[in-house]
């Protein structure tokens, strides 16, 4: 029969290949200490999730699209279909070290929500998102006078599932106003590579493609 | 042809059957007075017995144990030339060398449920008080009754952990019970299909299958054996209705349509004009020749029965707390009889109790059934699943 033919992608058979890893996976891992537990919200086809196993970390993930998820079972990962603005409610406080949201802020409807159950489930958060104050976002809409599109975010205004951009200086804001504390900040450049650290913010928010941010619970000051 | 209106009954496999009720082609666990099985209605039956059936080898440090539960109609024989029907194993796409479930790796056991009628102890068997067939005076069993003697087999069997227990339908059902009842021996389960508590629609579904039974004069109150007879009619009913519930619509379209059973006009008559009806009607009558009507009461009525939410003060998740167990929860987008969202609010007590879960929905049209049948992704998703978590247990391939 078939079955016996077929081959599986599986974990551990993956060659080890850093170099094919997006940039900020690779960051994100780099944030997330060895033994941790994690929560992978938006996990795609579970690319950050085997890196994080690779690793030594117990991933789990949320996934919207039923390929996504079946993808990642298929791949031995522990996954399930679910909304990032419905489902996280079901998760109890504390229940896991770090709850990530890699590129996925920007799709859902309540980031300010989401946010905030990031930050209860997870002691900390880890957040990437892609920077609408971009120069060649910002240079696309002052020059082009159309809606930015770039490599990374091809698609058009009308079939974009990316509802809620914001520039990293409008999360820096959202952090502040809900009482986050950034442990650590990057932006990555168009090459996936971090912008020096003592640069002023605002030149972070236009020459970083994408922010990465760690993030934990107030009340230690910021 | 394939008429379960008919009155003489099917015969064929009559004696078979009667015959794996007592004396199984299976390997059998005796338990006597000094191990009696306690039921959940207050009842300790003893002795009872328990058929099974295994495939591969334990390994040295008994680390690779499957345990398959079966669904309500099935039995232990999942990869063996069946005894009464001469057909395959109702799963042998899934288990065999090679196959997601493979018996060169794992040492796998499918136990006869307890009220089952291929050599477990049901109200088929004889009573020894009385020598004669238990009928209704067979004590109501449950799901976790079921699994309490599964769970004493494999005490026989000197298997501490199993390394997965799995199952679709009621199947699934007694892999969750497993895992809210001894979440230490079970390191990863497999759920298909199922639900964590019968819904008013199935328990409809089952009342319709027990009334057609009930209301078969042959059935005797249960007592069929003893005026030689069997509710062929009333069970072939039952069967039909249920049948129904397994497939969907879409599926029913495809296979039959509007199409004519070796007619090409209608016959203006009750006849089986419709391939659907053919198709319905020999469901029914295969299903008699093989399966024990008073079976078929008891373990509806134990499905019914089942709610593991129930059982911890109506909060689900209180179930699973702290549980170590791998799960793997699989459901099916046309099944309508366990459909998606019963295995959503599963996965919503489990991600709750901060278990290791995954969640797959199969994209098919064949209803509840799918699970028995060839779906390639389903297929895939449990091999992965298994391997990952022989990953985590040791087992080298």
């Amino acid at each position: 029969m078939a079955l016996q033919d077929q081959t599986l992608p599986l974990p551990g058979i993956t060659p080890h290949r850093t170099e094919s890893y997006r940039s900020d996976h690779l960051l994100v891992a780099e944030m997330v200490s060895p033994g941790s537990k994690v929560l992978d919200v938006g996990c795609g086809e579970g690319d950050l999730l085997q890196l994080l196993e690779g690793r030594g970390i117990d991933g789990r993930g949320i996934e919207l699209s039923r390929e996504g998820v079946n993808r990642c079972v298929a791949k031995g990962l522990a996954v399930v279909q679910g909304d990032a603005d419905t489902d996280l409610v079901n998760y109890p406080d504390d229940a896991f070290d770090y709850v990530i949201l890699s590129q996925t802020l920007q799709a859902t409807r309540q980031p300010k929500t989401v946010l905030e159950n990031l930050l209860r489930i997870g002691r900390r958060g880890i957040v990437s998102f892609p920077n609408f104050g971009f120069w060649k976002m910002r240079l696309q809409l002052l020059i082009g006078g159309h809606m930015p599109r770039t490599e990374n975010l091809p698609a058009t205004w009308y079939d974009t599932p990316n509802i809620h951009f914001c520039t990293i200086k409008d999360f820096v804001q959202l952090c502040d106003e809900i009482s986050v504390k950034m442990e650590r900040a990057v932006a990555l450049d168009s090459f996936g590579r971090p912008l020096r650290l003592n640069l002023p913010w605002w030149v972070w928010n236009m020459f970083g493609e994408q922010g990465v941010f760690l993030l934990s619970r107030a009340g230690k000051g910021r | 042809m394939m008429n379960v209106h008919s009155r003489s009954g099917p015969a064929i496999h009559a004696d078979e059957r009667s015959h794996e009720v007592d004396h199984p082609s299976s390997q059998l666990a005796l338990f006597g007075a000094d191990q009696p099985l306690r039921l959940d209605c207050g009842v300790d039956l003893s002795p009872f017995q328990i058929a099974y059936q295994t495939y591969g080898a334990l390994n040295a440090d008994r680390s690779n144990a499957i345990l398959i539960c079966h669904a309500l109609t099935l039995d232990q024989h999942v990869a063996n030339v069946h005894p009464v029907t001469g057909k395959p194993g109702w799963w042998e796409t899934m288990v065999g060398p090679g196959r997601p479930i493979d018996t060169e790796r794992y040492f796998i056991i499918c136990p006869n449920v307890i009220g089952g009628c291929m050599g477990s102890t049901g109200p088929a068997s004889i009573n020894p008080a009385t020598g004669k067939p238990w009928g209704l005076d067979f004590p109501i069993v449950t799901i976790p009754d079921m699994v309490r003697a599964q769970a004493m087999l494999l005490d026989r069997l000197g298997i501490e952990t199993l390394f997965c227990v799995l199952g679709g339908s009621m199947g699934g059902m007694q892999v969750l019970q497993w895992t809210a009842a001894y979440p230490e021996r079970v390191f990863s389960a497999l759920p298909i299909a199922c639900s964590t508590r019968h819904s008013a629609q199935n328990i409809a579904f089952h009342e319709l299958g027990r009334q057609a039974v009930m209301a078969d004069p042959d059935w005797h109150q249960g007592r069929y054996a003893e005026h030689g007879t069997h509710p062929h009619r009333g069970l072939g009913v039952a069967r039909m209705a249920a049948h129904i519930t397994y497939l969907s619509d879409a599926a029913l379209h495809r296979k039959f349509g509007r199409r004519m059973q070796d007619r090409e006009l209608p016959t203006f008559s009750f006849d089986a004009d419709f391939q659907v009806e053919s198709y319905l009607r020999y469901q029914g009558s295969s299903f008699v020749e093989r399966f024990d009507s008073n079976s078929y009461l008891y373990l509806t009525r134990a499905m019914d029965y089942f709610d593991i939410a129930a059982d911890h003060n109506g909060v689900l998740a209180k179930a699973f707390r702290g549980i170590k167990t791998r799960f793997c929860v699989v459901s099916f987008t046309s099944d309508w009889l366990f459909p998606t969202s019963e295995s959503r609010a599963l996965v919503h007590a489990l991600n709750a109790s901060s278990a290791r879960v995954s969640f797959a929905e199969i994209e098919t049209d064949r209803g509840h059934d799918a699970f028995l049948l060839d779906v390639s992704e389903f297929f895939d998703i449990s091999r992965a699943f298994l391997q990952s978590a022989g990953k985590a247990r040791g087992l080298d391939g």
